[in-house]
């Protein structure tokens, strides 16, 4: 059940809670019932909008930022991960196994914001070894989805 | 001059509502309900495989019965599936589509006069191939108070001492009934007693969407040497446009099927054959990933029309919802052709498959969610806007 229902909003976050009980199955108190659930225990960590900045003419830099670091005595990385996760022009921290350790998504407004805070904020801390920051020049495919507009139906439109 | 046509031909009716096709067809702005394909692209891992047998070079014919790998996969597939165990080599027969499998079976089993019973509403080609084999089509009428499932009386009232093949096209388009095991019984039990063979048309077999997955008539006992089974890629995934379907049954009828292939055909694609073989070893997980959104747009459908007041059962097969519209005092071309004509939804009128879709519109799911809500708000509003005017 979980799993059909976060399938189905993976997807589709805005559906309407009826429509959703119509479509799995079940009834919507069920369906209520098992969405609080699932924020509550962090299941679900939020609704979001994907959103393709590139259309809207509103200037936006995002870079990959690779990381190499000294974990620290008795916390691991962990400790290094929360000191680089708490700025909030930081959009996405992942550990990374492989030539590096963290993998580090930054979104700014120009590339100057974007190496400012490389060398200003991310680069002095303590245990960080070396970084190395690759912008990203277009966005192809995103959450799952394909950010270049649709093909339309190319079916007939009738067959037996 | 002379006339160049075969008699036998000529008298073949092109189907009735062509003249409606062609109208949808030429509507640009029409939204249509009325595709008998999945709206989702072949995975691309499939089609990653057909692109690179191309790049390989792989451009020559295969043997006739097809690719030896992918008849082998093939065999595993339906055994694994729906436990019917075939003989890659002498019992499968790579075809282009079902539809060529269907014909070609009749052609192989038919002699002038051999009646060939076809239950109806169903695939438009049955009746049309029967006649092309030198056989006489029998049609039974399905009933909706049956959910158009095949009944052993039905079958038995449809039997002479003429009969030699019996159609089974379930899962159904259009309709979307299917046959439980129980029901599959009943009608093997009469096939035995009357000797008859059966051409099981199973090409929407991965489509069902009840408790108990798709039952194949000849995994039943004494059913395997009577059954022709006709399956193929265009439903489960997504591969309408390859062109790839197969039949599968004794060797003595599959070895005469496999002579006029040869003749007629020479093999089916290769590139496709490349494709399929990759979709039956690692295509399980998309089947089911597009199984469940049908499922979804099923049940959201038949909740929507129940919800407008339109007689519809469930249906538990195939991607069609086939809602009755007889209250109306329409017949269902004109009730399609006025859905058509004032809300510029398109469906298919029960009629153009046959006998019982009197009183019936096909409306098929193989639309994104988005898109069937927006067709059923024109159609529940055209519907609501006929009982006004009737005073219903």
């Amino acid at each position: 059940m979980r799993e059909k229902m976060l399938t189905f909003i993976e997807k589709n976050s805005r559906i309407d809670l009826k429509e959703l009980a119509i479509v799995l199955g079940v009834d919507v108190a069920t369906v209520m019932n098992e969405l609080e659930a699932m924020e509550a225990e962090h299941v679900i960590c939020g609704y979001h909008t994907l959103i393709n900045w590139d259309k809207t003419g509103i200037e936006k830099v995002t870079a990959m930022i690779e990381v190499r670091v000294t974990p620290q005595r008795g916390m691991g990385f962990d400790k290094v991960a929360e000191r680089i996760y708490n700025y909030p022009e930081v959009e996405s921290v992942y550990l990374i196994s492989g030539g590096f350790d963290f993998m580090v998504i930054l979104e700014g407004k120009t590339l100057r914001e974007v190496s400012q805070f490389v060398s200003e904020k991310l680069s002095p801390l303590d245990s960080v070894l070396s970084t190395k920051t690759n912008f990203i020049l277009k966005k192809y495919k995103d959450h799952g989805t394909v950010m270049a507009e649709p093909g339309r139906d190319e079916r007939m439109k009738i067959t037996p | 001059m002379r006339n160049p046509l075969s008699r036998r031909i000529a008298e073949i009716e092109p189907s009735g509502i062509r003249k409606f096709f062609d109208v949808v067809n030429e509507m640009e702005e029409a939204i249509s309900l009325g595709v008998g394909e999945p709206d989702f692209d072949t995975p691309w891992h499939i089609r990653d495989e057909g692109i690179y047998s191309l790049e390989k070079g792989r451009t020559f014919y295969t043997s006739n019965a097809g690719l030896k790998e992918l008849k082998v996969e093939i065999a595993k597939y339906l055994d694994r599936k729906f436990h019917i165990a075939y003989d890659y080599e002498h019992e499968i027969l790579i075809t282009v589509g079902g539809s060529e499998a269907i014909d070609i079976a009749m052609r192989a089993m038919l002699d002038p006069g051999d009646e060939v019973i076809i239950p109806q509403p169903s695939f438009v080609c049955y009746a049309p191939c029967a006649v092309l084999a030198n056989g006489t089509p029998v049609i039974i009428e399905l009933k909706a108070e049956n959910e158009f499932r095949l009944t052993a009386e039905e079958l038995k009232a449809a039997i002479t001492p003429k009969s030699k093949l019996l159609v089974l096209p379930f899962p159904n388009n259009p309709t979307g009934s299917i046959m439980s095991r129980e029901d599959l019984e009943e009608i093997a039990r009469v096939v035995r007693e009357y000797d008859l063979y059966v051409l099981s048309d199973e090409i929407y077999a991965e489509l069902t969407y009840g408790k108990e997955p798709h039952v194949s008539i000849a995994s039943l006992p004494g059913m395997r040497e009577r059954t022709i089974v006709i399956n193929g890629f265009s439903k489960a995934y997504a591969m309408t446009g390859w062109r790839l379907g197969y039949a599968c049954g004794p060797r003595i009828i599959v070895e005469q099927m496999l002579k006029i292939h040869q003749f007629a055909i020479m093999c089916a694609p290769t590139t496709s054959q490349y494709a399929a073989v990759e979709a039956l070893r690692n295509g399980d997980d998309d089947v089911v990933r597009m199984r469940d959104e049908y499922d979804g747009r099923r049940r959201y459908l038949l909740h929507r029309f129940r919800k407008m007041g339109l007689e519809c059962f469930e249906p538990y097969g195939a991607f069609y919802m086939f809602p009755c519209i007889a209250e109306f005092g329409m017949t269902s071309e004109e009730f399609a052709e006025k859905l058509l004509e004032t809300e510029k939804v398109a469906v298919v009128p029960g009629t153009a498959f046959g006998l019982g879709g009197e009183g019936f519109i096909r409306v098929s799911y193989a639309y994104s969610l988005e898109d069937l809500k927006k067709a059923l708000e024109r159609i529940e509003r055209f519907v609501n806007c006929l009982r006004k005017k009737d005073g219903v």
